[in-house]
């Protein structure tokens, strides 16, 4: 197995990579001049679904199966979302290729688009981002000029029109649906589904919604094919992962590592172990909404099934390391303060169910629990699990119970000291 | 009604609505750009940009009441978004917002009376690496301390 140790973050390094120059000198836009004079549409597409890529976001849905629900004899336009959100917390991957490699996410759309026959896409970016956004609209400039964006693209007959826009700082237009809510000027209220944005999506209109990360490992997978691409993961999560790590080890950062690495490795072997020797008490492994793991459970392997077969889920692949001595009802009031607030209040059982989530943990903290408090989150929870348009509901509740469910003794002993209303 | 909003920003406006098959879409990006340029959006702000996209004055309110990062007031010359989500807690983030209330004399929410300072806790700002960070205005800082944030402020005339 030819296994290179780093992919997308291998040229970081590099001075002013972002501009157009220095990426062209390292063979950029190389894989979308193979694309568009040696490859069918069709091929490309085929490429991706072999090479196994996962959707980078959090759902973990394989790329090129979700192009492949494009329809092909619809006259209407299509379009590509670039999912640029990055608002789940503990993540930060996305903003490391948008603002060191600009020019391998934009070549990885225009792959994209013409894989799946697209002639107008958008770059959703969080608001925060502006600087981020306005170095991207930089590159987006230079591509125009040399060719690589616009109309007839490399002399190929190919166009593509790509555009920024940015969010103004609400979690969950990282929803896909919402997120189109947002692109189209309304408020981020998810859509009903179906329909799916494959079929009606961004103004009325067919609609493919990658995530950054996803699309900046197209441009490898067309130039050292799918083969390659699933050595350096596995074979049905072909690729490397973009592990950011934060919290209490010694090293937080950005980890490129092939999908499957463990979850012991990352944190003992690259972020450099628990920070000042302490001990190990939980990790978050893929996001906040991601169900927590105890110490002991992280022998698992990073990638989309084996942590899902482990009760949790890859997400974006962010981790928070969690020490001993850090009170399991800190992390439990730092999850519940943001989903009562990020929920957009749409549906009931999450509009309401995180703010009295919120509502009870503050009263814990207080001092003024009560001795069933620990229940009544756990059944709030179940309350809010597979009753809202949005995956929200499920990413507040899912880490709430497992909080609730794994550390409650610790959670109960907390009640028993305050002085706890019968 | 007259106009509140200069010709140039009208201009910008209509080259915004342009990248968009449908002009509302253009919404957020110009709502950026006319905070950017007043520094927060006054209903009269919203009505202007309703009839420049052609859309009801309610639907720019829904957006703007929407998302945090439009403001109805406005803020001090530095705005200082400090992130108190977990990363940044377990690094020492709910020290610095104390640190930043003494120093500033306000708490999370408000505006010194001189109009320098406004400090606004927020949610995650995708920096967790840094922890824990901040914003002032359109820049990130991290891996701050007591000693780092107070050369910062220092900095700021």
């Amino acid at each position: 197995m030819t296994r290179a140790t780093k992919v997308l973050t291998e040229l970081f390094w590099l001075e002013h990579l972002h501009r157009i120059e220095a990426y062209l000198d390292r063979g950029g836009y190389q894989a979308l001049k193979k694309a568009l004079t040696e490859m069918k549409p069709e091929q490309v597409q085929e490429e991706v679904k072999k090479a196994g890529l996962r959707g980078r976001g959090g759902a973990g849905f394989p790329a090129g199966v979700k192009w492949g629900f494009i329809p092909k004899d619809l006259d209407k336009p299509r379009y590509l979302c670039v999912n640029a959100d990055e608002g789940e917390p503990g993540t930060f991957k996305d903003k490391y290729i948008l603002s060191h490699d600009p020019h391998l996410l934009i070549e990885g759309i225009v792959l994209a688009a013409y894989a799946v026959g697209i002639h107008s896409a958008y770059v959703y970016i969080r608001g925060e981002y502006e600087l981020i956004a306005r170095r991207l609209e930089q590159a987006i400039a230079e591509a125009y000029a040399k060719g690589y964006l616009g109309r007839n693209i490399l002399g190929a007959g190919f166009d593509l029109e790509l555009v920024v826009h940015r969010g103004a700082g609400a979690y969950i237009c990282g929803e896909e649906t919402s997120l189109l809510e947002s692109l189209e000027g309304k408020r981020g209220n998810p859509r009903l589904k179906p329909p799916f944005p494959a079929l009606v999506g961004l103004f009325q209109c067919p609609t493919v919604i990658n995530n950054v990360e996803t699309l900046a490992n197209v441009p490898f997978i067309i130039q050292k094919g799918a083969a390659w691409f699933v050595e350096q993961g596995l074979p049905k999560d072909g690729g490397t992962r973009l592990f950011g790590v934060s919290g209490a080890v010694a090293k937080p950062g950005l980890y490129e590592l092939p999908a499957g690495t463990s979850l012991r490795e990352i944190i003992y072997t690259h972020a450099g172990g628990m920070k000042d020797g302490r001990k190990l008490k939980a990790v978050i492994p893929g996001g906040m909404s991601s169900p927590i793991l105890r110490a002991d459970e992280i022998d698992v392997a990073m990638d989309v099934d084996s942590i899902a077969a482990a009760g949790s889920m890859l997400g974006s692949g962010a981790i928070i390391v969690i020490a001993e001595g850090t009170p399991i009802l800190h992390v439990l009031r730092k999850v519940a303060k943001f989903y009562a607030h990020e929920s957009c209040g749409q549906c009931t059982p999450c509009r309401l169910g995180t703010s009295w989530i919120h509502k009870i943990v503050e009263r814990m903290a207080a001092g003024g629990g009560t001795r069933d408090d620990v229940d009544t989150l756990v059944r709030l929870a179940g309350n809010i699990k597979g009753r809202t348009l949005c995956p929200l509901g499920d990413a507040a509740a899912m880490p709430v119970a497992a909080i609730a469910q794994k550390f409650r003794a610790e959670l109960e002993a907390t009640l028993e000291r305050s002085a706890v209303r019968p | 009604m007259s106009s509140v909003l200069s010709d140039v920003l009208a201009k910008k406006i209509d080259e915004l609505a342009a990248r968009y098959p449908v002009k509302q879409a253009a919404l957020l990006p110009v709502l950026h750009l006319v905070q950017n340029e007043k520094g927060f959006l006054s209903p009269e702000d919203e009505q202007d940009v309703a009839g420049r996209l052609g859309i009801l004055p309610v639907k720019v309110r829904e957006v703007v009441t929407f998302y945090t990062m439009f403001r109805r007031s406005p803020v001090g010359k530095y705005h200082i978004q400090v992130c108190t989500n977990l990363s940044c807690s377990l690094a020492g983030g709910d020290g610095l917002v104390g640190r930043l209330e003494t120093r500033l004399g306000i708490a999370l929410g408000g505006t010194t009376p001189d109009g320098k300072f406004t400090l606004t806790g927020v949610e995650c700002l995708g920096a967790c690496e840094t922890a824990p960070c901040l914003m002032i205005n359109f820049d990130y800082h991290g891996n701050l301390d007591a000693a780092g944030l107070d050369k910062i402020l220092e900095g700021l005339a």
